[in-house]
C-alpha cells in the first residue's frame, strides 16, 4: 500500500525521487565492511578501560594506583585529582574534572570528591592493550566511604534524604535549571484546575486520576558508545571518531569544554551501530580518550563494554506521573493535568532545547480537542546514572503519548465506554488544522478520524470485541489496545529552540559535477536510518538526476557545514527540507544557464523531471546533466552570474511538524501464569510525504519492536542499596523476533503545509506511540479482575500480581 | 567488548588426558565444554580459571544411545542434540518440550549436557529434567569411576559432586514403557532463564498412577524434585483434583525467593500451576490421549 505517485526509473531501476529503493548503506552493512569506531585502529593508539563505583554514593577517601602503573603495559593511570590539576582554558570552568552537560550542569568526568552512581567513573587507564588496561583495573585500590543512597525518586526530597549534590552547595536534592526555576508548568493551571474541580461537582461529569510510570528504561543500542582521540602534539590538531549522532554539536562542546580552538577540532563519526537518543550526550569516556591523548601524545582508544553503556550512559524515561482527566458522562474531555516527578540521576545530563527542561512533554494534551490542559514537572537528583532525554522519545514525548493513552482508557473504563468509540468522539476534526493546542503547539495538519478508521478496519475492530466477548464466556482472556498519538518533531525554529545557545537550524551543501553527478554533504548523522538512500532520493526528486549518481557525504565535521544531529526524528524535517531547498537552488541556477544555452530568457523555460525545457517547445530544452557541464563551459552567462551549480543552504524550520498515527494490539493473555503473546499489531501511521516507503516501514517496524520491549520486558530498575538492576543483556531484556507479531501496516498521507516536500518526521512514531497500545491491550484482557492500571514492564510476574490485585511497583527490585 | 583476565588453554584428545591435564594444570584449572556459562562468566570476571582444558573433541564424550534398560548420553551431546535425538524422543517427550525452551539456537549449539548439569545454577532446566526422571551421572576419575543419582548430586547453588580433579562423562536415564512426560516453563522472553520451570513423568497402569516423577527449577525445591508430591500420587487416579493436590504438595516444598524475574508468592504459585500443567499432559500421554 503506498501513497507515492509514480515516477520514472533510473538505469539502475531506481525511483527518480521518491518510492521503495534498497537501502545504498546496505551493501557495505550485510559484507560486514561498515566502519565503526572501534574499527579505527591508528598507527601507535593506545586503549584504555574506565575504573567504575561499585556503590551509588560514597566518598572516595584514597586512590591506590600504584599496583596498577606497575603493571606492564600500563602507560598512564588517571584520577579526577590529576584531572584537576591539568588547567583548562575554558569557558566553562577551569579543569577538566568536571564538565558542563546539555542542560547547564556539571557531570564529574572523574570523581574527585563522591561517588554519585554506581557504574560512575573513577580511574581511567591507558595502556598498551586493552586486555592490559582491563586488567589494570583489578589493581586499583580505592578506599570508599559507603553513604546512604536516594534510589526512590519519591523520596529524594524527604527532609532527611541524604544530599547528592553538595558538590553545588546544595542542601537539598531539587533541580534548578538554568531559568532558575526548580519545576516547569505548562498550559493553563487555574482553569484546568476549575475545569477539573467542576466536574467533580458535575453529576453529568467524571474525574479520573491515575499514578502512572514509565519506568528507566535504556536505548542499548547493538555498538556501545566510544572514541577515538588523536590530538597532534604539533599542530595542536585534535581529530575525535567517536559515536555521536551529533558531530558538529559535539565539536562545539568540546571546543567549550576542552578549551580547544574549534577550528582544530574534527569531529568524525563513522558508521554508527544505533543510537535512539544514547549517543547524543558527550559521555567522561570520550573526553577522556582526549585528555588521555594529550597526556601522552598518542592516539588513545576508549570503547566500553555492554554493562558500562547499560549502566552508566544516558537512560530514558523514569517519569512518575499522576494524571487526571475529567469529562462528561457522554464522553466529552474536558481537561487533563499532570504532575510529574522527573528523576534525572546524579547529575541533571538531559538533552533538550534549552527552552523546553522537560523536553516536548507538555503536548501531553494528545490527538483530541479540549480546552483545558496544564502539566507541572518537577526534576530531583537521585543516586542513578545521568542522562534522561533518549530512545527515541521525540523529546519526552513518549511520556506524552504514553500518559494521555492511558488515562482515556482509565477514563473509556470509568464510563464503561468503547475506549474507540471514546476516542473518535474527542479526535481533533480535520477542519480544525493548524489546530492550536492548549498548552501552545501548533499542530500542522491531520485527518485523525481518517487514520484512526483505517486502523479500524484492517483491525476488523468489531469482529475482534465480538471474539473478546465470546473468550471471554469461555475464561480465555484476550484484549485489544488502541494508541492514537500526535508528535511534535523536527526541532526546531531557531528562534525558540536551541541547545547550549545553539539554535537548531542546519546547514547542507550540494555540489554537482560538470558531468551532472552530485555530491550532498549533511550535518546530520545517520545511526541506521538510511541518510545515504533517503536524502539522495530527495535530491533525485528535485533536480531529475538517478540517486545512484548522487553521493551523501556525513559525520565528519571537515566536510560538512554545521548542524545539530539526528535526534528527535529530526533529519527529514530539518535537514530533509534543507536538501530539498539547496537542491532548487541549483535549479534556479541551472535554469540561467539553461536560458543561455538555449538562447531565451529564464523567463520562457519551464521544468519537468530533470530537465528544462522551452515553454510551448518541449523539444528545445536542456537535461540537468548538460546544463551541469555547460555551467563549467565557455558558455556566456549574464552579467553577475558566476557559473557552477553548486549550492549552499541553511534551514530555520517554521514550525515543527506533527506526524500522528493509530496503534492496535491485540494480546492472549494466560492469566495464570500471566504470560502475554502480542498475537497482531496494526499500525497506521501518517508522517506526510514518503520519500522512501520501505524505510519508512522498516523504522515504523523498529519502533514497535522498541514499544513492546518496553511494555513487556525492558527496565532499569535499582535495589534500596543503589545497584543496578538491569546492567547485562540477562537482566535488561529487549524483544526478539518471537515476542513480535507481523505487523500489519497502513497509512495515510497528510502532507505538511509548511515542509518544502510536505514530509514529516517517522523516526520515533512507532516508540511513540506503540507502548500505550501494548499495555491498554494487557489492561483490556485482564479487566475483569478490576485492573484499570499496572505500570510497564508488564512482565508476567507483574500481570499475574495485578490479576491478584496487587500489581507491582517496577522502578524499585522486584521484592 | 567484556574482557577475560589471562588464561592458559590446553586441549584433551581423551577423558584420560583430560584428567592428566586438570593434575597438570592444577587447582584453578576447569573443564571448559560448551563455554556457554563458563565464558560468560570469564568476561564478566566472576571466574577467572588459570586454564581451560578443553574437551570438545573428545569423542568418547559425545552420543547418546541405548544400554539395556538405559539411555547414556555422553557428557558432551549438546542441547541442540538433545532436542532433535529421535531415541529421546521416542521414550521421553520431555526432552525435546524443555530443549526447546532453553537459551536460543545459538547456545544451544555448544551448550552440553554435562556443562548443563555441572554448572548447576538453581535455575538449570536440565536440572529439573534430569531429577524429574531420577536419572544419574558417571563421574571418572584418576582412579575410577562412579555413578552418583541426579537427586544426590547436588550440593548447592552451583556445586556438584564433581570434584576440580573429576570430570562427569555420562547422563543417564532409565527407560520406563508407558510413561508420559512434559515440560512447562514461564520465561520472561524466549531465551531467557526460567522464572519457574516444572518437569514430570507419569506412568498410569489400571487407572492409577504406578509411578511419576516430578522435577522443578528456579523456585528453590531441595534437590529439584519433589518426592512427597510423587508419594502422594502412586496409587491413586489421575484425576485433576488428585493432581491439582499434588503440584500442591510440590509448591508447598519450594522455598524461592525474590528477583528481577518475579517475587516469591508468585513463583510458589507457578511452581503449582506448572506441575499441575505438566501432570495433566503426562498423565494424558501415558493413557495414550
Ligand atoms: C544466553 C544464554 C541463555 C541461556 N538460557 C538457559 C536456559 O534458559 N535454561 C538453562 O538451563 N540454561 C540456559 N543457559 C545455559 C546453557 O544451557 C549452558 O550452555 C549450560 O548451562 C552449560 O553448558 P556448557 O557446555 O556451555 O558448559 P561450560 O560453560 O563449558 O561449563 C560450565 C561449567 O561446567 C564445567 N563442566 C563442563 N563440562 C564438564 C564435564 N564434562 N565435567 C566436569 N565439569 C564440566 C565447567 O568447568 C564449568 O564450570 C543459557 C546460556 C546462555 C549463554
Amino acid at each position: 500500500m503506498t501513497a507515492v505517485e509514480e515516477v520514472p526509473l533510473s538505469p539502475a531501476g531506481n525511483p527518480i525521487g521518491f518510492g521503495s529503493m534498497k537501502r545504498v548503506e546496505d551493501a557495505r552493512f550485510v559484507r560486514g565492511q561498515g566502519n565503526y569506531v572501534d574499527d579505527v585502529n591508528l598507527p601507535g593508539m593506545l586503549h584504555s578501560a574506565i575504573l567504575r563505583s561499585p556503590h551509588a554514593h560514597a566518598r572516595i577517601v584514597s586512590i591506590d594506583k600504584s599496583a596498577a602503573e606497575a603493571l606492564p603495559g600500563v602507560v598512564l593511570v588517571i584520577t579526577g585529582e590529576m584531572l584537576a590539576g591539568v588547567p583548562r582554558p575554558s569557558l566553562l570552568g577551569d579543569n577538566f574534572a568536571w564538565m558542563p552537560t546539555l542542560s547547564y550542569d556539571t557531570q564529574a568526568v572523574l570523581a574527585t570528591d563522591k561517588v554519585r552512581f554506581q557504574g560512575q567513573e573513577v580511574a581511567f587507564v591507558i595502556a598498551e592493550s586493552k586486555y592490559i588496561a582491563r586488567d589494570a583495573l583489578e589493581l586499583i585500590d580505592v578506599e570508599y566511604d559507603v553513604l546512604d543512597a536516594v534510589m526512590d525518586a519519591k523520596k529524594a526530597m524527604d527532609p532527611d534524604a541524604p544530599v547528592i549534590r553538595d558538590d553545588k552547595g546544595q542542601t537539598d536534592n531539587s533541580i534548578t535549571d538554568v531559568h532558575g526555576n526548580q519545576s516547569w508548568e505548562s498550559g493553563n493551571a487555574e482553569a484546568t484546575a476549575a475545569a477539573i474541580a467542576a466536574a467533580e461537582a458535575d453529576p453529568n461529569c467524571v474525574v479520573v486520576t491515575e499514578q502512572i510510570l514509565y519506568p528507566r528504561v535504556h536505548p542499548a543500542p547493538m555498538e556501545t558508545c566510544g572514541s577515538v582521540a588523536e590530538l597532534n602534539p604539533v599542530t595542536g590538531q585534535l581529530t575525535l571518531y567517536t559515536t555521536s549522532q551529533a558531530p558538529h554539536a559535539h565539536r562545539t562542546v568540546y571546543a567549550m569544554v576542552a578549551g580547544l580552538p574549534e577550528q582544530k577540532i574534527r569531529v568524525i563519526s563513522p558508521d554508527i551501530g544505533g543510537g535512539f537518543g544514547n549517543k547524543v550526550g558527550v559521555y567522561p569516556g570520550y573526553v577522556l580518550s582526549i585528555v588521555g591523548s594529550l597526556l601522552t601524545g598518542k592516539p588513545v582508544k576508549w570503547m566500553e563494554d555492554r554493562s558500562e553503556n547499560l549502566m552508566s550512559t544516558s537512560f530514558a524515561r523514569d517519569y512518575h506521573m499522576k494524571a487526571t482527566i475529567a469529562a462528561t458522562k457522554e464522553g466529552k474531555i474536558l481537561a487533563v493535568d499532570v504532575d510529574v516527578l522527573a528523576d534525572h540521576g546524579a547529575f541533571n545530563g538531559v538533552a533538550q532545547p534549552t527552552n523546553y527542561p522537560a523536553g516536548f512533554f507538555h503536548i501531553f494534551s494528545g490527538s483530541y480537542d479540549y480546552p483545558n490542559a496544564h502539566c507541572k514537572v518537577t526534576p530531583v537528583y537521585t543516586n542513578k546514572a545521568p542522562g534522561g532525554v533518549a530512545y527515541a522519545c521525540s523529546f519526552r514525548i513518549t511520556e506524552a503519548a504514553y500518559v494521555i493513552e492511558r488515562v482515556v482508557d482509565c477514563l473509556a473504563a470509568e464510563l464503561q465506554m468503547d475506549p474507540a468509540e471514546l476516542r473518535l468522539k474527542n479526535l481533533i476534526a480535520s477542519d480544525k488544522f493548524p489546530y492550536m493546542s492548549p498548552t501552545g503547539w501548533e499542530y500542522d495538519s491531520g485527518e485523525y478520524e481518517k487514520t484512526m478508521r483505517l486502523a479500524m478496519e484492517i483491525a476488523g475492530y468489531d469482529e475482534l470485541r465480538r471474539e473478546q466477548a465470546e473468550k471471554r464466556a469461555k475464561g480465555e482472556y484476550m484484549g485489544i489496545g488502541i494508541s492514537f498519538f500526535t508528535e511534535g518533531v523536527g526541532a526546531g525554529p531557531r528562534k525558540t529552540m536551541d541547545i547550549l545557545g545553539l539554535g537548531m537550524a542546519d546547514g547542507i551543501e550540494l555540489r554537482v559535477h560538470p558531468t551532472g553527478k552530485a555530491v550532498l554533504r549533511l550535518s546530520v548523522q545517520s545511526q541506521g536510518q538510511a541518510h545515504e538512500t533517503t536524502f539522495a532520493q530527495i535530491v533525485s526528486h528535485e533536480l531529475g538526476i538517478p540517486p545512484e549518481d548522487i553521493d551523501v557525504v556525513h559525520g565528519d565535521t571537515d566536510q560538512t557545514p554545521f548542524g545539530l544531529g539526528t535526534y528527535g526524528s529530526r533529519s527529514t524535517p530539518v535537514s530533509g527540507a534543507a536538501a530539498s531547498v539547496v537542491a532548487r537552488k541549483v535549479r534556479e541556477r541551472a535554469k540561467i544557464v539553461a536560458a543561455a544555452a538555449l538562447e531565451c530568457s529564464p523567463d520562457d523555460l519551464e521544468w519537468e523531471l530533470g530537465r528544462w525545457y522551452v515553454k510551448g517547445d518541449k523539444e528545445r530544452g536542456k537535461t540537468i546533466q548538460e546544463i551541469a557541464l555547460l555551467s563549467h563551459s565557455a558558455l556566456e552567462l549574464p552579467e553577475g552570474i558566476e557559473g557552477h551549480l553548486d549550492a549552499t543552504a541553511v534551514y530555520n524550520p517554521p514550525n515543527l511538524t506533527y506526524p500522528y498515527g493509530c496503534y492496535i494490539c491485540v494480546v492472549d493473555v494466560d492469566v495464570l501464569t500471566g504470560q502475554v503473546k502480542v498475537r497482531r499489531f496494526i499500525a497506521v501511521d501518517d508522517c506526510g510525504v514518503r520519500i522512501n516507503p520501505m524505510i519508512v516501514e522498516g523504522q515504523v517496524h523498529g519502533g514497535l519492536a522498541d514499544g513492546i520491549g518496553m511494555a513487556l520486558m525492558e527496565l532499569i530498575a535499582f535495589d534500596e542499596d543503589g545497584n543496578c538492576l538491569g546492567g547485562s543483556f540477562m537482566d535488561y531484556l529487549l524483544p526478539t523476533a518471537m515476542e513480535c507479531p507481523d505487523y500489519e501496516l497502513g497509512e495515510t498521507v497528510t502532507p505538511s503545509p509548511h515542509h518544502p516536500i510536505g514530509a514529516k518526521g517517522v523516526g520515533e512514531s512507532a516508540t511513540v506511540g506503540s507502548p500505550a497500545a501494548v499495555v491498554n491491550a494487557v489492561i483490556d484482557a485482564i479487566s475483569p479482575f478490576g485492573v484499570r492500571h499496572a505500570d510497564m514492564p508488564l512482565t508476567p510476574a507483574n500481570v499475574w500480581r495485578a490479576v491478584q490485585g496487587r500489581p507491582m511497583r517496577t522502578d524499585m527490585a522486584v521484592e | 567488548m567484556q574482557t577475560p583476565a589471562p588464561v592458559g588453554y590446553a586441549k584433551a584428545t581423551s577423558v584420560s588426558d583430560a584428567l592428566a591435564l586438570l593434575k597438570k594444570h592444577g587447582e584453578d584449572s576447569r573443564i571448559v565444554a560448551g563455554g556457554h556459562s563458563l565464558i560468560p562468566m570469564m568476561r564478566l570476571r566472576i571466574a577467572a580459571p588459570e586454564a581451560l582444558i578443553d574437551i570438545n573433541d573428545v569423542a568418547e564424550l559425545k552420543g547418546i544411545s541405548i544400554e539395556g534398560n538405559e539411555i547414556v548420553i555422553g557428557a558432551m551431546v549438546r542441547h541442540a542434540e538433545v532436542l532433535s535425538s529421535p531415541i529421546l524422543a521416542e521414550h521421553y517427550a520431555i526432552f525435546r518440550e524443555a530443549e526447546k525452551l532453553i537459551a536460543d539456537p545459538i547456545v544451544r549449539n555448544r551448550g552440553t549436557i554435562g556443562g548443563s548439569m555441572c554448572q548447576a545454577d538453581p535455575s538449570e532446566d536440565l536440572s529439573a529434567v534430569g531429577a524429574a526422571l531420577k536419572g544419574s551421572v558417571v563421574i571418572q576419575s584418576a582412579s575410577g569411576s562412579r555413578t552418583v543419582a541426579l537427586r544426590d548430586f547436588h550440593e548447592g547453588p552451583y556445586m556438584t559432586k564433581v570434584a576440580q580433579t573429576e570430570i562427569l562423562t555420562q547422563v543417564r536415564f532409565p527407560i520406563r514403557p508407558g510413561a508420559g512426560s512434559a515440560y512447562e516453563k514461564v520465561e520472561r522472553r524466549v531465551g531467557d532463564w526460567p522464572v519457574a520451570s516444572a518437569g514430570t513423568y507419569v506412568v498410569v497402569s489400571n487407572g492409577v498412577v504406578a509411578d511419576c516423577g516430578i522435577g522443578l527449577t528456579a523456585v528453590g525445591a531441595e534437590h529439584f524434585c519433589a518426592p512427597e508430591a510423587e508419594a502422594f500420587l502412586i496409587g491413586k487416579e489421575p484425576t485433576e483434583e488428585n493432581l491439582s493436590a499434588a503440584a500442591q504438595l510440590a509448591a508447598d516444598a519450594c522455598n524461592p525467593f525474590s528477583d528481577q524475574r518475579g517475587p516469591a508468592d508468585y513463583k510458589k504459585h507457578l511452581a503449582h500451576e506448572l506441575t499441575l500443567r505438566a501432570l495433566r499432559r503426562s498423565a494424558a500421554a501415558s493413557q495414550g490421549a
